[in-house]
């Protein structure tokens, strides 16, 4: 039954259908299951708003115009979309090796709070210098936080779900006790800080958009994560491990190296996050780091089923969600919450979406009648 | 002893009180993931439960007067969401852990959603006992003054300890979560074993939210919980699934987040930030000091995907 050609040639399957029908079929599963998903999500959601007495036609239609009816707002979901592309890589990474790391808040903050700290030290050197250390202590930072998780897991067995949240609450912790202490800047009053970056040291927008170099970083470590995955034999060993350990062991791969790797450099993506927060929109490092954007990275994950090429669509959507929460709060008279409800549904109905995999004939070939 | 300034000594009776005051929700929570988590499930949702359990259990409150019908708002609301897990985990390839973050979002989203008119209005609070009443230090008498939720709490662990080994219901909890085949030879059905555990374990994890906004810190507000769900599920796994086991694990996990406020009160403020860390390090601690690449825990149901 496996006779099927890779590729679309033009000619016809062992079922008498056009082998492009197949090849199509084939892959239309990846693709429906989850816009229907979405789609059943919505209409949920639809319901509940319906439920507490608002116009759900309206809701969605404020949600558009906030998140992507206008080049101001697209710019706005944009912006917002950068530091999820990198916090969805921290999960999706790990992902396929069968690891669930949901702390990548606490590699986004440090990573940013390293950053600030090399700012400081290297005050006055030239720029370039100055960014590209940046963007090194970031992914330093975020890569041993969230390396040491994969690191826990491999050699002690300790559940990385749960050891990587711990470490996100320590991470936050840490960050506090030096922006408030050793780090922080005398002249931050009300809102303790380290101390502002110069002009020079920041990073600007993209030509031509009021969006921030960040959204062009995490777009390219989108494609560059989904070559190794997909292209290379670290990303091929690192599904095998996924899959079954004693196989991977058996065939002779390292899997402690693989599984460190995979969560250094997933903590790397999420310190680099911190760092484009610091020098691109914050200034400076302070509270604002936990921004929740490792929390909603998991979602993005989630929606693009650990798949880096789809997150950049997804993100993309939960920016433009997330940014018209805002115009929502303020033209219906709903809680900022809301935003975080339909997140909840979204997520929950995806996961649900998981049980039809494999369950239609329409995308399963190998299922169909001979045609004559 | 002079009854006013009793000096250092106020250290240990502060994470005294501060252990039983601030360990009652981990109680309850940790005692609901190990009826879920005997039963071969986990549930990571218990986060999201015990934050819209104390949203509910206040918003009831306020509105009625009562913080006992709060209470059971709250049970009731957090068995909802553990039928909802219990029942969504039934179906093939829907993985307990993914939909228990899923949950977490979910139910910290909806409690905001509805909480935001009760962060102003003030809710009564569940009552305490005086148990200090007999000293005259003051530092003394708050230390002992205990939350009924405290004691039913601690009367709770000791029947399920019981339970679990000696009632039928014990008995085919522990078989579903040690293996489906065996339960389903023995004519259990393993599906509706787990949905009644993780709805139990829901209910009671809503309790514990309850505890947290009626009577401490004892208002709703959106930073009520912050992390106890999941602390709570790492600590039954230290606890190896014994009821009393979780107990003890509570109180130490109060006792190290009432350590920051206690060193606080007597003029610590040094590193106030990483004591506040205290109990997710301890947490984190345990869990390398207790987990083992080459055996598997000793008393872990078998069919929990987190040991396998």
């Amino acid at each position: 039954m496996t006779d099927t050609v890779a590729g679309a040639p033009a000619t016809f399957g062992a079922r008498g259908y056009p082998a492009a029908l197949e090849w199509i079929a084939r892959r239309a599963e990846a693709f429906v299951i989850p816009i229907a998903a979405l789609i059943v999500g919505m209409v949920l959601f639809s319901l509940f708003i319906l439920a507490v007495g608002k116009s759900p036609i309206q809701l969605y239609e404020t949600m558009w115009r906030g998140g992507f009816g206008s080049w101001f707002s697209v710019q706005n979901s944009l912006s917002r979309a950068a530091p999820l592309l990198l916090a969805a890589l921290c999960v999706a990474l790990p992902a396929r090796l069968g690891l669930v790391v949901i702390g990548g808040e606490g590699a986004i903050v440090l990573g940013g709070v390293a950053a600030a700290a090399a700012g400081m030290a290297l005050n006055g050197a030239p720029s370039f210098i100055v960014i590209l250390v940046m963007g090194v202590a970031g992914m330093a930072a975020g890569g041993i936080w969230i390396g040491a998780v994969g690191a826990l897991r491999h050699y002690r067995a300790v559940n990385e779900t749960i050891s990587s949240l711990l470490m996100a609450y320590i991470a936050i912790a840490l960050m506090n006790q030096l922006v408030e202490g050793p780090l922080r800047d005398p002249a931050s009053l009300n809102k303790p800080s380290t101390q502002p970056l110069a002009e020079i040291y920041r990073i600007g927008n993209m030509p031509g958009m009021e969006v921030h170099w960040g959204l062009a970083v995490g777009v390219v470590a989108c494609m560059l994560s989904w070559v190794l995955i997909e292209k290379t034999r670290w990303g091929f060993a690192a599904r095998i491990a996924g899959g079954n350990v004693r196989a991977a062991q058996v065939q002779g791969l390292a899997v402690g190296s693989l599984i460190v790797g995979f969560t250094g450099l997933a903590g790397a993506f999420a310190g680099l996050a911190g760092m484009l927060e610091v020098a691109a929109v914050q200034g400076s490092a302070n509270a604002s780091l936990a921004a929740g954007y490792g929390y909603t990275g998991i979602l993005v994950a989630f929606l693009a089923r650990h798949n880096p090429l789809a997150i950049i669509p997804v993100a993309f959507l939960l920016g433009g969600i997330d940014a018209s929460g805002g115009l929502i709060q303020r033209r219906m008279d709903l809680p900022d919450a809301t935003v975080l409800v339909l997140q909840g549904m979204l997520f929950i109905v995806i996961l649900f979406s998981e049980t039809l995999y494999g369950r239609f004939k329409a995308f399963n070939p190998d299922l169909w009648q001979r045609s004559s | 002893m002079d009854a006013t300034g009793i000096g250092l000594w106020g250290v240990p009776l502060a994470i005294l009180g501060g252990a039983i005051r601030v360990s009652t929700p981990f109680i309850f929570v940790s005692l609901g993931e190990a009826i879920t988590e005997r039963s071969g499930r986990i549930n990571l949702g218990l986060e999201g439960t015990l934050v819209f359990g104390a949203m509910s259990a206040y918003a009831v409150a306020v509105m009625t007067g009562s913080p006992w019908l709060g209470l059971i708002a709250a049970a009731f609301a957090g068995l909802c969401f553990g039928l909802f897990h219990g029942w969504i985990c039934k179906f093939p390839k829907v993985n307990d852990i993914a939909i228990g973050i899923a949950l977490m979002l979910f139910g910290s989203g909806l409690a905001f959603f509805f909480g935001k008119p009760f962060i102003q209005p003030s809710a009564p609070d569940l009552p305490a006992i005086p148990l200090g009443a007999w000293s005259d230090i003051p530092q003394v008498q708050a230390a002992l003054d205990v939350n009924m939720l405290f004691l039913i709490g601690a009367a709770l662990a000791v029947f399920l300890w019981w339970a679990f080994r000696n009632t039928r219901a014990g008995l085919i909890l522990r078989v579903v979560g040690d293996s489906s085949d065996a339960a389903r030879a023995m004519g259990l059905n393993p599906n509706t074993v787990r949905l009644a555990a993780t709805g139990v374990g829901g209910a009671l994890a809503g309790i514990g939210g309850a505890y947290l906004s009626l009577y401490y810190p004892g208002s709703w507000t959106e930073g009520i919980s912050s992390g106890q769900g999941l602390m709570a599920v790492a600590l039954v796994i230290f606890a190896r699934w014994n009821p009393l086991g979780c107990f003890a694990a509570a109180l130490l996990f109060g006792g190290a987040g009432a350590l920051g406020p206690a060193l606080q009160s007597v003029g610590v403020t040094q590193g106030y930030y990483l004591f506040y860390a205290a109990p997710y390090i301890l947490t984190l601690v345990i869990m390398i000091a207790t987990s083992s690449p080459s055996r598997s825990l000793a008393g872990a149901p078998g069919e929990l995907s987190i040991t396998k």
